[in-house]
């Protein structure tokens, strides 16, 4: 029992990191109808920018916030220089560009803060929360940091005019435009939320699995599960998902003993599989039909 | 008087192909005119290029100002309201946000408020159905959300797109009228694409003719509808 709830603690911790990246993922998908896959190297960036701080000497929390801003920014101007020229071009050169933008965004990283593996702080202290033997000071931090950040952004984009303007250019740009909506700016400040989103998934992730360029390679292959299973088409329905996953990868690897911690990460492969096979729309996905 | 609406030698296209050869047609404030024609004539098309969706070429003058060129956002917020073909609801907002969105780039609240009530006035049923998501209106709801979601925005003119499209004739018969009292009580001028041309004629002051991109018969809406080749061609008597 003891094991049980450890492990399912701790996946919800971990579920917070990818439920983030998921939700990253799912903003950009609903504006672009295509995943991008850069989203996790986006983030490392963002975690070696918040690095560069720390080291700098600024306190942490400053550079926490510093470094969501810096990559909202950059997100923002990812959309306007790289992202929109090919927004109307067919769908094998956009994804191009995505594959394109990890490349370079892992290169460059490697480039400037070398590939050596480097310890990112945590915020949170060492000992355990009242002294429990079910879950860590950080873990308990990641949740709490994520859970935070997840209203922010559900009440942004639920209850304040520019949210529904992003979800109306989103939906239908056509329409949005025909009402005064500047759908090219929606669609911008999509990508910098997304890259906000990311960095936080970025800085919380990083002490765990410690940074250098490759750390979100297999986080981004979490957070696509995690989106798949929740729904593309649903932001809520992924950050489900990114939790659900990441419980899953836990238990799976505590009670599977083949499974162990090495082929954890197959047990997402595995999962996106399963849905695409079974429910290609996720669990709480609305199916598209198109006419043809 | 100046027409609000002047268009000069518009061409139009999609991609390759040109859809409008160099149009000519104007519209009095406070007016309502129509644009007639069969399918593919152009006639969306010529909705289409005044809020510059589509490639244009030539001169569109609204209440005195240039407007080609200008972007569909920019020229929406000058006093269009475009009332799309196929209605253009966002089917997962509700009827609420569908409204509240036109209303977003206004700072004054109270007028939008009054503009909530002006809309509700006019098409009850969408109070009723305030909180309800657009997508589950029927037919002629989802078309009265679409004028109302284009009066939002405090129009001085609408561009209407086939308002009767696929609709019973009561449903479409009451959203005339209102159209009628949105024109004669609020001043709005319209713009009216139709295939129910009979339908058209009876609103409109002014009706022109289009075939294959070009105008090709233009006049008050009584001098139309007495024409012999109007009245066979598209009113079928």
């Amino acid at each position: 029992m003891d094991l049980f709830l450890q492990q399912t603690l701790a996946g919800l911790a971990i579920g917070g990191i990818y439920a983030s990246v998921a939700l990253a993922v799912v903003m950009i998908y609903q504006a672009t109808d295509h995943f991008n896959f850069a989203q996790g190297e986006m983030a490392m960036f963002s975690t070696f920018v918040a690095w560069s701080l720390i080291t700098y000497g600024l306190p942490y929390w400053l550079a926490f916030f510093l470094t969501v801003g810096i990559s909202f920014a950059g997100g923002l101007a990812i959309e306007r220089i790289v992202v929109r020229p090919v927004e109307k071009a067919p769908v094998l050169n956009q994804i191009i560009v995505f594959i394109g933008l990890l490349v370079i965004f892992n290169s460059v990283a490697g480039w400037i803060f070398e590939h050596t593996i480097k310890p990112f702080p945590s915020p949170f202290p060492e000992e355990p929360l009242f002294g429990n033997r079910f879950i860590g000071m950080h873990d308990t931090g990641v949740i709490g940091v994520t859970m935070i950040m997840l209203a922010l952004v559900f009440v942004f984009v639920r209850h304040t005019p520019l949210g529904l303007a992003m979800r109306a250019a989103a939906q239908n740009p056509e329409s949005a435009k025909l009402v005064g909506v500047r759908v090219g700016w929606m669609l911008a400040i999509g990508w910098g939320l997304a890259a906000a989103i990311g960095s936080v998934a970025g800085m919380m992730i990083a002490p765990v699995v410690f940074l250098e360029p490759n750390m979100m390679l297999g986080i981004l292959l979490y957070g696509f599960a995690g989106a798949l299973l929740g729904g593309v088409s649903s932001p809520g329905g992924a950050v489900l998902g990114g939790f659900m996953v990441g419980v899953l990868e836990n238990l799976v690897g505590a009670y599977v003993p083949f499974v162990g911690t090495e082929l954890k990460l197959t047990v997402a492969l595995v999962l996106i599989i399963v849905v695409l096979l079974f429910k290609p729309a996720g669990l709480f996905g609305t199916v598209t039909v198109k006419r043809v | 008087m100046a027409a609000l609406l002047d268009v000069r030698g518009l061409k139009a296209y999609y991609g390759q192909t040109q859809a409008l050869h160099g149009i000519d047609f104007e519209l009095e404030q406070g007016g309502i005119t129509t644009i007639l024609g069969a399918n593919g004539a152009g006639k969306t098309t010529t909705l289409r290029s005044v809020c510059a969706m589509i490639r244009t070429e030539g001169e569109i003058t609204f209440a005195g100002d240039r407007i080609d060129g200008s972007r569909t956002e920019t020229i929406v917020r000058r006093g269009i309201g475009h009332v799309p073909d196929g209605r253009g609801t966002f089917v997962r907002l509700s009827v609420e946000e569908n409204l509240k969105l036109a209303a977003i780039t206004r700072r004054d609240k109270d007028g939008v408020d009054a503009d909530f009530e002006r809309v509700f006035g006019y098409f009850p049923v969408l109070r009723e159905r305030r909180q309800q998501q657009a997508g589950t209106l029927s037919g002629g709801e989802q078309q009265m959300l679409a004028i109302a979601r284009a009066l939002m925005l405090r129009p001085r003119l609408m561009l209407l797109d086939e308002p009767s499209f696929g609709l019973a004739p009561l449903i479409v018969k009451e959203i005339f009228n209102i159209m009628q009292r949105i024109n004669q009580e609020d001043g709005v001028s319209m713009l009216l694409v139709e295939q129910n041309a009979s339908l058209a004629l009876e609103l409109a002051d002014h009706a022109y003719l289009l075939e294959t991109g070009r105008v090709v018969m233009g006049g008050p809406a009584e001098q139309i509808k007495n024409d012999e080749t109007v009245r066979r061609s598209y009113l079928g008597y």
